[in-house]
């Protein structure tokens, strides 16, 4: 790859910094400081976008800022992986910021400075997590990603909210430890600490201590990414505000984790020693395991941001699971799924926000009859939900199709059981709240509680319908907006060709 | 101008300038404080000059009076004390102008020879600073620990009796340390350090020698506050006044972790320390166990200096482990939390002593709506937190860093794990504090008042320098190592 | 027997530390404990003093040294070593300044609590 040097991976990072402090000086005006979240949102995607034709052309954008140890800076690199999350996360930002406006106000919550000041440095740190050139760069804005939740996860101030900052700081903060001990581990082993396709680590160290040493990755990463038993901080996380569990705990956060998972294997391990060692068949086991239960539990739960939360869970080691068995066309849609999952979980996460701001309801067991009042966001709802299912016409048939395949690749049929029967069971927990929604008639006395009857304001529903279509055009066209099954195919292209050397 | 005389300057100006004030302070009983400023800032200035000499020619040896070492006293530079020389005299200029309001408040009536003191404790540890010869190190640690046991006394009720206590202990760890010396005396006829690295060489195996550095570790050991010799540290800092506090914590401890630093590995060289006698494995372990249980301790306090001090405690815990692990990323990492801690905690406790100034509390939980009435403070007490927690960028990450990486390159994973544990533990104290300062409003009629009551400036000004300063320290630790850090590791660790 | 007599200085002086010792973490009485920290000092005095002193030595003063010093031989075996006993002028002057600090401490103790006791103290703490 052409390397080329380029301050745009950097200014990427600083506009929703500098937005951050611009809203924090204009915290009394709340026109003007949502009109600074959403210019950032522009900006910032506008840079990664262009970005984007350099990468297609194999350039990749480098940008050094300063020395951080020997043989390691603060470096960001733009490559085919960092980009695709880049995306994601960038043109996610700018819905988000639309709903978010209308989430706000429509409850008309405090501390709503706090609450956008938080969410943009978040962001940055979202960006930086992407385009990190090596693991310590990554670790930093790991941390700062971490750090800038808390206020948005506590946003509530209730014991309760304080007793959920409260977990989540203990698991991340714990998992931050671990992934320290690892990074330092693997500096010293390798000496360098730059992610390259097909990995630093092999011939480093002895099996058992590198054994070891993706142990300890393992629960660093694994914590943001959900997988059991290490993600019970995410379902008590969902107390923070609609829009935050949406960006963050379906995409920025979580995703986070996801691709640290898949930077650490693909890039630090690498494909030929990850089947050398033969680990990846642990943590493809922990990430089954995690689909099936994630699902079951999402079964019982009554509270509509509780069931989400658990099918995140559960879905989110689709990806993890797809980036260990190591065959191409896993990793495809493992990748894949990163996208596809994002925009899914949005809009679901959009439903539930719209359904709350404008009925009270966070309960399935009210939903009855919803669908009637508001058509829009429960059409959006079911896109998703068939997406979640892995049903065409929606974008999440793909990534399963993709995951299916490899699979079979990888000759593991377990595992091509487990996706099948994950998707019957993402099947009949969602289906059910469609049925209820659309069926059955609205309990006596609802409707005559004094809400507003119809849709949620158009602040709502446009960015829910936005993310809906989206998901629905990833299915027809996966290449056409974005360019993101092209990315994905590269990154997979890449990783297997580092892993052979 | 004539850089030669800047090693003696740097004592003196400091010196004379507290004889004087007494006297001034008859007159005038304002003018001490400002006399102390400019006295400190001298100093720093001819810190800085040092520094700049020592970077471009090296190591700096001055005559005391013109006799030659070894008979006279020598003052010797090397990249290793004029970088803490330089930390000291930053610190204490930005404590000294924070302390002025501090002290009026806690203290009327005593600024006068509050600055006179203040200055003797200056010139005590700048000495032990740029001393090259061990008796001379005793008297300038007996006069720092002095001015310190004369400034602890005047905190609040209990000060005096901590005071007592730490005259009582501190004393015991002078006169190990002046018997330490006594013997290498006795075995070579010297005090010159640099006489008595070479002297001792042929020396190593016999009793005598191990028996002095055995002193020289208890000695060394109580100065600085190393567990278990750790029992007067609690007491004095929570107990005297704010101002000394914010000027005894950051700084006392780790002139006494310099010379422990030069005993070791100048005076003994690093084949003694490491190969003659496990010392240095026993001094890891039990640094370890310093760093848990200052943790631990800190986590069930519920005064906010008793909280630090524990927290002090501990880091103490993560410098003498790091140069216990024998090679060259631990002792980096050591030599690089020294600093990063000076201004960790020099800001800290700068930041209660705000608190207190304003509010008249130190308990945490009464910290309600402290990111109301002082949102300033708060925000450097949220930066200084994580950086003592250890979270990148802060300067804490990277001596966290450097230590975890020592820790690794030696082979001994366990220290690696007691890190990780203490990084947790400090979490958990830190963000207990951070949740009543920024999101406890709601506890019932005990929080502080809602509006806005920032510090005054003289005291804001320096809390933001040093929250600052643990920023940009994190970006720069690598400009640090190299420039300077690097050249201050001692031949034989490699 | 030998040994005893050949280091009876170091005994006297490790003794005299202990006794220090003991005082300072066994008696429950402030100044006694103070007593105890000034035993200790003089102890280490009296240990660098010993150890200057030779058998037959006399004070260092070299007659007729200045001027033309050079002509006459020195046998440093002849003097007594000044050095320990200079260093320990100074360290005399920190022992008293101790001393002095902590009696002022216990002096504004004793006009806060009435009592010098520890455990009475530190009851009201």
């Amino acid at each position: 790859m052409e390397i080329i040097h380029s301050i745009r991976p950097l200014l990427a990072i600083l506009v929703s910094l500098a937005a951050a402090i611009l809203i924090l000086f204009f915290g009394k005006h709340r026109n003007i400081r949502e009109f600074w979240t959403l210019a950032a949102g522009v900006v910032k995607f506008g840079l990664v976008l262009s970005l984007l034709p350099m990468v297609l052309d194999g350039k990749a954008p480098v940008t050094e800022i300063l020395t951080l140890a020997d043989g390691v800076s603060l470096k960001l690199r733009v490559d085919p992986l960092g980009l695709f999350f880049a995306l994601i996360a960038s043109s996610l930002w700018i819905i988000t910021s639309i709903y978010s406006i209308g989430y706000m106000r429509g409850l008309n919550e405090h501390a709503q400075t706090r609450y956008y000041f938080s969410f943009a440095l978040c962001l940055s740190a979202t960006i930086g997590v992407a385009l990190s050139a090596n693991i310590l760069t990554f670790f930093i804005f790991y941390e700062m990603l971490t750090l800038a939740t808390y206020p948005l996860v506590i946003h509530k101030e209730t014991p309760e909210a304080l007793r959920a900052g409260r977990k989540y700081l203990a698991y991340t903060l714990t998992a931050g430890v671990f992934l320290l001990a690892a990074l330092v581990a693997t500096y010293s082993f390798a000496g360098t600490l730059e992610f390259t396709p097909g990995g630093i680590l092999a011939g480093t160290a002895d099996k058992p201590t590198l054994r070891l040493l993706f142990v300890v990755f393992m629960i660093g990463i694994g914590v943001k990414a959900g997988i059991m038993p290490l993600h019970s901080w995410l379902p008590t996380a969902m107390i923070a505000p609609t829009p935050v569990s949406a960006l963050l705990h379906a995409v920025a956060v979580v995703k986070s984790g996801v691709f640290g998972c898949l930077r650490m294997l693909w890039f630090v391990f690498g494909t030929g020693l990850l089947s050398d060692l033969g680990v990846w068949i642990w943590l493809a086991g922990f990430a089954a395991f995690t689909i099936i239960v994630g699902s079951m539990v999402a079964l019982t739960q009554d509270n509509l941001k509780k069931r989400l939360a658990f099918s995140t869970i559960s879905q989110l080691s689709y990806i993890v699971l797809g980036g260990a068995l190591l065959s191409e066309s896993a990793m495809i849609g493992s990748t894949m799924h990163l996208v596809n999952h994002a925009f899914m979980k949005i809009t679901l996460f959009f439903c539930a926000g719209a359904i709350y701001v404008n009925a009270h309801k966070t309960k399935i067991s009210e939903l009855n009859g919803i669908g009637r009042r508001m058509p829009y966001t429960m059409a959006a709802f079911t896109v998703g939900a068939m997406g979640m299912a892995g049903l065409p016409p929606v974008a999440g048939f793909i990534s399963k199709w993709y995951l299916c395949i490899g699979a079979l690749q990888a000759e593991e049929m377990l595992f091509l059981v487990v996706l099948l029967a994950s998707s019957v069971l993402n099947a009949a927990y969602f289906f059910p709240i469609v049925f209820r929604a659309f069926f059955r008639k609205p309990e006596p006395g609802a409707g005559e509680d004094g809400l507003p009857s119809g849709e949620a304001s158009l602040f709502m529903v446009v960015p829910l319908c936005i993310s809906a279509v989206v998901s629905i055009a990833l299915f027809f066209a996966p290449n056409v907006p974005l360019h993101f099954l092209e990315l994905a195919k590269t990154v997979v292209q890449q990783v297997l060709q580092g892993g052979q050397v | 101008m004539d850089h030669s005389q800047l090693p003696i300057l740097v004592v003196l100006i400091p010196m004379l300038v507290s004889f004087v004030i007494p006297l001034v302070g008859i007159w005038n009983k304002k003018l001490p404080f400002y006399m102390a400023t400019a006295a400190m800032a001298a100093s720093l200035l001819a810190a800085l000059g040092i520094m700049n000499q020592v970077l471009q020619q090296g190591p700096i040896s001055y005559r005391l009076g013109g006799w030659a070492p070894p008979w006279g006293i020598e003052y010797y530079i090397d990249h290793l004390n004029a970088f803490i020389m330089t930390l000291v005299c930053f610190i204490s200029v930005f404590i000294c102008i924070y302390s002025r309001k501090s002290i009026t408040q806690e203290r009327p009536g005593k600024e006068v020879h509050f600055y006179c003191v203040l200055l003797l404790l200056f010139t005590g540890l700048i000495g032990m600073l740029v001393t090259g010869d061990m008796f001379n190190i005793y008297v300038f640690l007996e006069i720092s620990s002095l001015s310190a046991y004369a400034l602890i006394a005047i905190g609040d009720e209990k000060a005096h009796f901590a005071t007592f206590k730490y005259i009582i202990i501190g004393t015991i760890g002078a006169c190990f340390y002046l018997l330490g010396v006594g013997y290498l005396y006795m075995a070579t006829g010297s005090l010159n350090i640099h006489d008595l690295s070479t002297l001792l060489q042929p020396l190593y195996g016999s009793k005598v020698i191990v028996v002095s550095a055995i002193f020289f570790i208890i000695g060394l050991g109580i100065k600085m506050g190393l567990f278990p010799l750790h029992t007067w540290l609690p007491g004095a800092y929570t107990h005297a006044p704010s101002a000394v506090s914010a000027y005894i914590a950051p700084l006392m401890s780790k002139v006494a972790a310099y010379v422990f630093i030069r005993v070791m590995f100048t005076v003994f060289d690093v084949s003694f320390s490491f190969e003659n006698l496990p010392i240095m494995e026993i001094l890891s372990w039990i640094a370890a166990v310093a760093i848990i249980f200052g943790s631990i301790v800190a986590i069930s306090q519920s005064d906010i200096k008793m909280m630090l001090a524990y927290s002090s405690i501990s880091q103490i815990g993560y410098i003498v482990l790091g140069v216990t692990m024998g090679n060259r990323e631990g002792f980096i990492g050591s030599v690089l939390h020294i600093l990063n801690h000076a201004f960790m905690k020099g800001c800290l406790f700068a930041i209660v002593g705000a608190i207190i100034y304003r509010h008249g509390t130190r308990a945490i939980e009464r910290f309600g709506n402290l990111h109301r009435t002082m949102p300033l403070t708060s925000a450097a007490f949220a930066v200084a937190a994580l950086s003592m927690i250890g979270l990148p960028p802060t300067a804490g990450f990277f001596s966290k860093w450097y230590l975890v990486l020592g820790a690794i390159s030696a082979g001994k994973w366990v220290f690696v794990v007691v890190i990780m544990i203490s990084s947790l533990l400090n979490a958990v104290y830190f963000f207990r504090v951070v949740e009543h300062v920024f999101w406890k409003p709601k506890s019932g009629g005990t929080d502080l008042p809602i509006e806005r009551n920032e510090a005054p400036n003289s005291m804001l000004i320096p809390i933001l320098v040093l929250a600052a300063g643990i920023l940009a320290l994190g970006f720069a630790s690598h400009w640090i190592i190299e420039m300077v850090i690097g050249q201050t590791v001692p031949a034989g660790i490699l | 027997m030998e040994f005893l007599s050949g280091h009876a200085n170091y005994f006297v002086y490790i003794m005299l530390m202990m006794i220090g010792l003991y005082g300072m973490m066994a008696k429950k009485n402030l100044v006694k404990k103070l007593v105890g920290m000034n035993i200790f000092q003089w102890s280490l005095i009296l240990f660098f003093v010993s150890i200057g002193a030779k058998e037959g030595g006399t004070i260092p003063i070299v007659e007729g040294a200045h001027g033309h010093g050079a002509e006459i031989v020195i046998q440093a075996s002849h003097y007594v070593n000044p050095l320990p006993h200079v260093l320990m002028l100074t360290a005399i002057v920190v022992g008293v300044g101790t001393t002095g600090v902590a009696l002022a401490v216990l002096l504004n103790l004793y006009k806060k609590y009435k009592t010098l006791d520890e455990d009475e103290i530190i009851g009201k703490l």
